[in-house]
This record gives structure tokens, C-alpha cells and sequence, in this order.
């Protein structure tokens, strides 16, 4: 198991690498450089600002120092956030992404596994209908169309909960993103769970269950449940980084002060290092969560085995 | 479409059947009635956004000074009601849904072509370079795609040439993969063994007689691709970073509706309703295909 995780950190070298030269490259092509302001900067003061930052050097070098700087955690100067590095806003956005996040992969598991398996025993009754049809317009409504429809009905119409801001994460602040992160994976999560109950409950282990006698109750606990919760499993890889990429999105729309917003603004801003650092930090997080999402799914079905 | 996979069936492909692959397909599809109101529902959806902007009574970015956000109404001919600038609503959604569709038909086309000759020739050719292939694609699988694809709409401007190259460089990877596999069992098939027989080249097998043949799952896949292009198109457009000014798609539409929610909910319904309905019916038309194309559930 230990060997495997090195392996796969391992292998996770080279796709980074590609994030990371990838992003620095095409951040270089880009026209102008950080201190092209409204005023031209004396030419001695220019030269001292670019020799602080390295950027008198070749690209090669220049490369091979963000490298080496990005190794001890250091992602470089924001250029339009002067007194920030972007390690800095990382470091202080990442926190309230996260707890958005958790909160958002919580309640897609929480309500669509629940969903999937009443729909799947109840099959073809109007329950079943129902709750198959609401997933369906959960997985055609994009996430930035629920979000503010949310916020109208919740926040304007009927004022309930707050429309936007975060409020140190006061929970009345993070209902309607979480629930506007987490409806597309509600339904995708409530979907699967019901095909694959249903393709369990079809199987030949199941049905030696209830012939020897065993209550229905028992038979979808201890039998059918484990193996229906397989395909959701490895569908956590995909749900998380569409978290991550919808969080983007819903923070932009309710204000909230995670990277996702500083990305979008960056982004807006021309602000390259901190759109590269962004890039790069979502890569390494999605590659390390799919990793962890390997290491349950080894965990869940007996089938697989790391540790050879 | 039909009869295209009709001739190449008969090229040898195809098993004995009282009626061709692509007939067949489509008698199935036109049972399913989930389906078959989709499609009629897109066909109408892209009729309007292609011969709409010219019926509408307004222009695309004419001003109506005597109404600035003004609700949906039929006296004045603002029938989706106008924007704060006093732009026709409708007129704007029916022409945002030109750019949107091209977008995914652009994009879609890209996409469908660099996945299905990569996947064709790597399943083809196999071995090495089968392997090394395909393990560059699950190196871009673990990529974070979206976050890329913003990068390059920053760095080289947001051009709508790029936004069509930029979403199909990204959606081709489950193609590649898709077609290969197809490939790899039609490749041990008697009629490509008899077309090297007879001194056809590689080239030749692969574009003539491999691709043809992964027709089915390939058609599927695309209705499955577009749905995804569009949301792409949409969500880049939402942060600002996708069509700008004077072009405007559903993304665009979209977030400018979200700004003027408060006081003007008809700009932020109209468009939304568009492009939800869009995407829905290209689901259903998508899971349609799938049944009607898939041999297992004959």
C-alpha cells in the first residue's frame, strides 16, 4: 500500500511538470510585463525592479528559479496585489475554499446516495419519477444559472438568508453556496447510485441473500450497499474537481473571499503570476485528492489490490 | 447521415441484418419519445437562433431610448423585455444562442477530429506507440483542464477563434480513448486483414475503413460533447473571460442578467431558459442515441 502511494506520487511528477511548464511558458508569451504602468519608470529604477524579481535573466533561467522556488512553497510576487506574494492570498483564501468545498462534497454524498437508493427500491413508482426527473434538471442547469435564481428566491424574495459575503463563515452566509456548489453532484451522485443499486440488486449474491432467508432490511445494508457505492467512489475524483472548478464561479457570484474569486479576478486583472500559481496550485490539489480517491476505492472493494 | 453508414456497412462491416445499422438506429431513436420531442425541440431552438435576429422588430444593438429595462411586453415589440441599455432581450438571447450553438458545433467538430485520428491511429499502429500514446492522454486527463483553458483566453486575448480552438483541444481526450478501443477489436476484423491483402496502405485502412466503422459510438459521444461545450462556452463567458462586446452568447447574457436580478429578473430568466433547455434536450437526445445505437440493448 506504502509502495503504491510513493508510485503514485511519484507518477504524479511528470503531470506537474507539465502544469507547471506549461503555465510559466505561456505566462511569458504574454504581452507586457508587470511594470508596464501608466508611467515609464526611469531606466536604472526598472533595471533594479526587474534584476529583484530575476527577470534580467534568460527564460531558461528564470524557469529553472521558479522551479526551485515553487519547490520550497514560494509561488512569486502577485503583480497587481504589490504587498501580497501569491503564496500569501493562497494562504488566505484556501481555507474558506476548502470548508466551502467539504461542505458541498458532504451534502452531495449525504443527499444522493440517500436519493439514489430510496429511488432505486422504489423503482418505476412516482417517487422514483420524481426524484429522477429533479436530477435530471440538476444536471442540465449549470451551476452559475441555480446560483443566482438561489439568491433571488432566498435572499431577495423571501430574505431568509443572506444574498452574498462570508462573515468569518457564519453558516446563515454559506447555506445557499453550498447548496448551489453542491446540487449538479447531488444529482449526478443520485443518478449513479441508483443504476448501480439497481444493477446490484440483480446479481446472484443477492439473491442468494434472500433465499437464505434474510430480511430485505439486511440484505441492502450488509449485502447490496458496499458494492452499489463503488462507481460513486470513483466518481469522487471527477465531483471534486468539478467542486473546485464550480467554486470558481460561486464565489465570484456570492463574494466570497476564497481563491476562487482572487482567480477570476486575477484572471480579469492580467495578474499572471497569481493566475500561473492559482493554475498550478488547483493541479496539485486535484492530482493529490484523485490519489486519495484511488486509496478509498482499494479500500471499499476487496478486488483491488495495491500491494503487490 | 443514414446512408452514409448504410454504404459503409455494406463494405463488409457489417453483420447480416434485414435492415442497415443507421435504419435500424433510427427506428429506434423515433420509438423513444423523450428523444424525439428533444430533437424537435433543438431544431426549433436553432431555426430561431439562426432566422430569428432578422424577425424580431428590433436590432441586435439598436437602442430603444424609451425603454431601458423594460419589462417582457407586446405593444412595443420587446417581447423578452429590453437590458439596461435598452437592447432587445430577445433579439440578443436569439442571437447569443448563434454564437453559443456555433461554439459547440466549432469546438465539437475540433475536438471530434484530433480524438478520433488520435485514437485511431494509436489503436491502429499499437504497440509502443499505442502505449506512449495513450499515456500522454492520461497525463492531460490529470491536467486541470478549465484552469488552462482560462489561462490561454488571458494570456492570448479572447479572441472566438480561441475560445472554438481552446474548448475542442480540451474535450478530445474521451474520444481518443473512445475510438481506440473501437479500433483495437475492429482491427483483427477479416475485411481489414482482406484490404492489406490487397496492398491498401495503413493510411488508407485507417481513414477508409477503421473510422467509418466506429461511426456509431462516436455519434453518440458527440451528443454527449456538445451539452459539456456549451457549458464550457458559458461558464468562460460568465467570468468575463469568453465573446466580448459586441458579440454576445447565453454565458454572456447570463451574468449580465445576474448583475440586474433585483429590478429586471426577465434578463436573467430568458437567457437561462435557453440554454437550460438546450442542454436538456441534448441530454435526452444524447441518452436516445445511446439506446437506439448501442448493440447490447437490441
Amino acid at each position: 500500500m506504502l509502495l503504491y502511494v510513493f508510485k503514485r506520487l511519484f507518477q504524479a511528477i511528470p503531470t506537474l511538470l507539465i502544469v507547471i511548464t506549461l503555465s510559466f511558458f505561456l505566462m511569458h508569451l504574454a504581452p507586457g510585463g508587470p511594470f508596464d504602468g501608466e508611467r515609464q519608470l526611469p531606466a536604472e529604477i526598472e533595471a533594479n525592479l526587474l534584476a529583484t524579481y530575476n527577470l534580467d535573466q534568460p527564460v531558461w533561467k528564470q524557469y529553472l528559479i521558479y522551479l526551485g522556488n515553487l519547490l520550497q512553497g514560494d509561488f512569486g510576487p502577485s503583480f497587481r496585489y504589490k504587498d501580497f506574494t501569491v503564496t500569501e492570498l493562497i494562504a488566505e483564501g484556501f481555507p474558506v475554499s476548502l470548508e466551502l468545498g467539504l461542505w458541498a462534497i458532504a451534502l452531495a454524498l449525504l443527499l444522493g446516495i440517500p436519493l439514489g437508493i430510496v429511488a432505486a427500491l422504489r423503482r418505476n413508482t412516482g417517487l422514483d419519477y420524481v426524484v429522477m426527473g429533479t436530477a435530471l434538471a440538476g444536471v442540465a442547469i449549470p451551476n452559475f444559472v441555480i446560483a443566482p435564481l438561489l439568491a433571488l428566491v432566498f435572499g431577495v424574495m423571501l430574505a431568509w438568508l443572506p444574498v452574498g459575503g462570508w462573515n468569518d463563515g457564519h453558516w446563515r452566509n454559506m447555506v445557499l453556496p453550498v447548496v448551489a456548489l453542491s446540487i449538479q453532484q447531488i444529482a449526478y451522485i443520485a443518478r449513479m447510485t441508483r443504476a448501480s443499486m439497481i444493477e446490484v440488486l440483480g446479481s446472484h449474491f443477492i439473491r442468494t441473500a434472500r433465499a437464505k432467508g434474510l430480511s430485505e432490511r439486511e440484505v441492502i445494508w450488509h449485502h447490496a450497499l458496499r458494492p452499489s457505492l463503488l462507481p460513486v467512489v470513483s466518481y469522487l475524483g471527477p465531483a471534486i474537481a468539478g467542486i473546485i472548478t464550480g467554486s470558481v464561479v460561486i464565489e465570484q457570484i456570492f463574494g466570497i473571499p476564497g481563491i476562487g474569486r482572487y482567480f477570476v479576478q486575477a484572471a480579469l486583472n492580467r495578474d499572471y503570476t497569481l493566475v500561473m500559481g492559482t493554475v498550478v496550485f488547483y493541479g496539485m490539489l486535484i492530482v493529490l485528492l484523485n490519489l486519495i480517491v484511488d486509496l478509498i476505492y482499494s479500500v471499499l472493494d476487496p478486488q483491488i489490490r495495491y500491494d503487490d | 447521415m443514414t446512408t452514409e453508414t448504410t454504404t459503409l456497412h455494406a463494405q463488409g462491416a457489417s453483420p447480416h441484418l434485414g435492415e442497415s445499422l443507421g435504419r435500424e438506429a433510427w427506428r429506434r431513436l423515433k420509438q423513444n419519445r423523450a428523444a424525439m420531442a428533444s430533437l424537435v425541440l433543438l431544431t426549433l431552438i436553432a431555426v430561431a437562433c439562426l432566422v430569428g435576429p432578422w424577425l424580431t422588430p428590433w436590432g441586435l444593438n439598436e437602442v430603444d431610448w424609451t425603454a431601458f429595462s423594460a419589462p417582457p411586453s407586446l405593444a412595443d415589440g420587446h417581447y423578452a423585455g429590453t437590458d439596461a441599455n435598452g437592447r432587445d432581450l430577445l433579439t440578443r438571447t436569439l442571437y447569443g444562442g448563434q454564437i453559443s450553438l456555433s461554439v459547440a458545433v466549432v469546438a465539437t467538430f475540433v475536438s471530434l477530429v484530433i480524438g478520433v485520428l488520435y485514437g485511431a491511429v494509436a489503436g491502429y499502429v499499437g504497440g509502443r506507440v499505442d502505449t506512449l500514446m495513450m499515456r500522454f492522454v492520461d497525463i492531460m486527463y490529470s491536467l486541470p483542464f478549465m484552469f488552462m483553458v482560462i489561462l490561454l483566453m488571458v494570456v492570448f486575448g479572447r479572441h472566438i477563434l480561441l475560445i472554438y480552438a481552446a474548448i475542442g483541444a480540451v474535450e478530445w481526450l474521451d474520444m481518443s480513448r473512445i475510438v481506440r478501443g473501437q479500433t483495437l477489436a475492429l482491427k483483427r476484423r477479416e475485411f481489414v486483414e482482406a484490404a492489406r491483402a490487397l496492398g491498401v496502405r495503413g493510411r488508407t485502412i485507417v481513414t477508409r475503413h477503421l473510422i467509418p466503422n466506429t461511426l456509431g459510438p462516436v455519434i453518440v459521444y458527440v451528443t454527449l460533447t456538445v451539452p459539456k461545450v456549451i457549458l464550457l462556452e458559458s461558464f468562460l463567458s460568465f467570468l468575463g473571460l469568453g465573446v466580448q462586446e459586441p458579440m454576445t452568447s447565453w454565458g454572456v447574457l447570463i451574468s449580465e442578467g445576474v448583475d440586474m436580478m433585483q429590478g429586471a429578473p426577465w434578463l436573467l430568466l430568458v437567457p437561462s431558459t435557453f440554454l437550460a433547455l438546450t442542454l436538456f434536450c441534448l441530454n435526452f437526445l444524447g441518452d436516445g442515441l445511446r439506446d437506439a445505437l448501442d448493440p447490447r440493448t437490441r
